[in-house]
């Protein structure tokens, strides 16, 4: 038995070795300095719950908090709902088929850098596609990413366009492992296609869902690339998230501590979410 | 012997030989000192200059190699501060002025004194004087300027022959450039437009100083700009857009001001002296002159310099490489040569080459001129807070969701809230 845990230890070693050295140390480091001073260049100083006193009181805390549900509010039903329409008419083999599920994944494997230079190409409020086509429908497109009131909107597409395919995949492994029978039997006996969708395909899909909940809302409280390339956090400061704040208080303010205590914020939020998700899953997740 | 065993004892025997060659010459090559250089302005256009001006000063130091990194501007200052951080600080690095006083004040830098009075040959008379004072805190010099430079006004000559204009002049103010504005825009194309002038913290400051303003109170602890000189100042910088003279963002898309000058679809436009190399090439006549006054005339004023390390353990080789770099005659010509920043050595003579350089712009001397009138930007401690304090602001005026008297008033509590801190 001793023999075994110590061949299972060092097994594990190689894995463990890194993740100490890259995540929980600078995890435990992040804790000491959210308490501490510090901008990179002089001795740290130590001032208690100075940062988390002035986070509380601090307007641009709450707004970057503001901006990211705001992104959240608008990327996730748009991306689920997309990935489960795509997922759905995938889940069947036809003609095109694999080179559709290729072709909606492509954006999830391609840089942000291409991704944003595309969309704001696109997006580009003087020529780009979409205002040229609004034009010749007599519409005067807006600024975009230009805009204060356009440039959320703008990363939002960026993003649900960009995530869709990984949306996609996840929902149709989870409707390709719900058995057949149960469809079939539903149809046997009379139910129509939009019933056998609601009643049998969706429940029995939910476990893919909340998977998809559960990483996008992770992922999405921590959004950087696509603002940081798309907008920088303007204009106006109408795109500046959380994530956007930490990195410009850590190297561009020199205020370390004060980032390293919205990092905290972070953390706490984003635990409470899984922690209450896992809870209320019991009450619409269906593992069949 | 056999003759495939005599080249096999040959072989092995050169190979001995080689090896003990290179164990006795390998005590000279240790003696060599390696130092590090990290730099900004090299990137992306003067990489090729300060190779050749590495290579002259390993050529005249052939016991110090110096070892460079670029990083552009926009990651430079990220990059250095967490080498800094991780006690890995190159030996030699640039700074510029407005970033030079928090490294200097966080004790990063060397005190340059004690080396530079070892130094013989050194005098500060060798720099031009302000660019030299200006590296300095607390009476300590903790760095050597490697240049200076301003912002002019770039015009297409082009465009104002075919609106029938007359061209900028050093002695035009703030009213003959509007009255250019009014007509260019009369007659400009569509999709072309008459000027281009930044509405945020770097022109802002200087425009506040052309209208008799003062950003920060002497002593850095109140902000001074929502004054009636800032008013002012902030009033003409909006009004450019807001008369259609300026284009909007929305207008602009994903073109920047610098790709619209070089597209000829400005013709004016407020820009630093950095970017005339890039326009040598542009399909259209070009020149510059001295920025218009408001109530005064005033220029941008900007210094890079060399900052050692204060923790670099080759001191004596950072120094010569420094002053080499800084003021070498060798350096400075490949410098002028290239149409790098101006290097901020003292006297005419070296800079007869950036004057007489056969590249546009034809007026170099307005470059000259508008350092006669020199405005240095207000810097403390949290630099770039306070100019994202105040550039947010200003966008709001500029967008008209405040008005220009509020966002003043707004920036300059927000700024007093950060000085208070300092």
């Amino acid at each position: 038995m001793k023999r075994n845990a110590r061949v299972a230890s060092a097994l594990i070693a190689p894995s463990f070795i890194p993740l100490i050295a890259f995540l929980i140390l600078p995890m435990i480091a992040a804790v000491c300095l959210s308490f501490a001073s510090w901008d990179l260049l002089s001795p740290i100083q130590w001032i208690g719950l100075g940062n988390f006193k002035e986070l509380f009181t601090h307007s641009i805390f709450y707004k970057s908090l503001f901006h990211s549900l705001v992104f959240i509010a608008g990327y996730l039903p748009l991306v689920y709902f997309l990935g489960l329409a795509a997922a759905l008419g995938l889940n069947k083999k036809f003609r095109g088929s694999s080179f559709l599920r290729a072709a909606y994944f492509l954006p999830v494997v391609t840089s942000w850098v291409i991704v944003s230079l595309l969309w704001k190409w696109i997006l580009n409020p003087n020529g780009g596609i979409v205002n040229s086509f609004l034009h010749v429908l007599g519409i005067q497109g807006p600024g975009w990413w230009t805009s204060p009131t356009w440039a959320m909107p703008s990363v939002i597409i960026a993003s649900v366009w960009k995530d869709m395919g990984y949306v996609m995949l996840i929902l149709l492994s989870g409707l390709q492992s719900i058995p057949p029978e149960y469809q079939e039997a539903a149809a046997m006996d009379g139910a129509s296609k939009r019933q056998i969708l609601f009643k049998i395909t969706l429940p029995l899909l939910t476990p893919a869902t909340f998977f998809v909940i559960v990483i996008s809302l992770i992922n999405n409280f921590q959004v950087f690339d696509q603002i940081y390339l798309m907008t920088g956090g303007g204009p106006d400061g109408s795109t500046s998230v959380l994530v956007q704040q930490i990195v410009k208080n850590a190297f561009d303010y020199g205020r370390s501590g004060f980032a390293a205590a919205m990092s905290m914020m972070l953390f706490i939020i984003l635990l409470a979410i899984t922690l209450i998700q896992i809870r209320l899953q019991k009450r619409w997740v269906n593992y069949a | 012997m056999h003759t495939t065993a005599k080249k096999v004892m040959t072989t092995v025997i050169s190979m001995v030989l080689i090896t003990g060659l290179a164990v006795v010459a390998a005590p000279a090559q240790a003696a060599k000192t390696t130092i590090t250089y990290f730099s900004f302005s090299a990137s992306p256009d003067h990489i090729k200059t300060l190779n050749s001006i590495v290579a002259a000063f390993e050529k005249a130091n052939p016991t110090i190699h110096v070892k460079v990194e670029n990083a552009a501007y926009a990651d430079y200052f990220t990059k250095l501060k967490t080498r800094i951080a991780a006690n890995q600080a190159p030996d030699t690095f640039e700074l510029d002025y407005q970033d030079f006083i928090s490294y200097a004040a966080a004790g990063s830098l060397l005190n340059l004194g004690a080396v530079s009075t070892k130094d013989k040959t050194f005098n500060k008379s060798l720099y031009f004087g302000k660019a030299y004072d200006v590296f300095a805190l607390n009476g300590k010099q903790y760095g050597l300027p490697s240049s200076y430079s301003t912002v002019v006004l770039f015009y297409n000559k082009d465009l104002f022959n075919a609106a029938g204009v007359a061209t900028p002049t050093s002695s035009w103010d703030w009213s003959d450039e509007a009255a250019a504005d009014k007509a260019l825009a009369a007659k400009l194309p569509a999709g072309t437009y008459a000027d281009f002038q930044p509405v945020q913290f770097w022109e802002f400051y200087k425009v506040l100083a052309q209208a008799g303003g003062q950003f920060l109170s002497a002593n850095k602890k109140t902000a001074l700009f929502n004054k009636q000189p800032g008013i002012d100042a902030l009033n003409w910088l909006v009004s450019k857009q807001n008369n259609g003279w300026k284009p909007t963002a929305a207008q602009m898309g994903t073109m920047d001001d610098g790709a619209m000058f070089a597209a000829g679809k400005l013709a004016m436009w407020h820009s630093g002296i950095w970017m005339f190399d890039g326009l040598k090439t542009a399909p259209f006549k070009w020149d510059v002159a001295v920025e218009p006054g408001g109530v005064t005339p005033g220029n941008h004023f900007f210094a890079n310099d060399v900052s050692v390390s204060s923790k670099t353990k080759n001191a004596d080789a950072a120094w010569k490489w420094a002053k080499f770099l800084t003021s070498d005659a060798a350096s400075v010509k490949l410098m002028i040569s290239s149409s790098w920043e101006i290097p901020a050595t003292s006297g005419k003579a070296p800079l007869a080459g950036y004057l007489n350089s056969p590249n546009p712009p034809a007026n170099r001397q307005a470059v000259f001129d508008a350092l006669k009138n020199p405005v240095a930007p207000p810097v403390i401690r949290q630099q770039n807070q306070m100019q994202d304090v105040v550039n947010a602001w200003l966008a709001k005026a500029q967008d008209g969701s405040v008005s220009v008297v509020d966002a003043l008033n707004g920036a300059a509590a927000e700024v007093n809230a950060i000085l208070a801190k300092e």
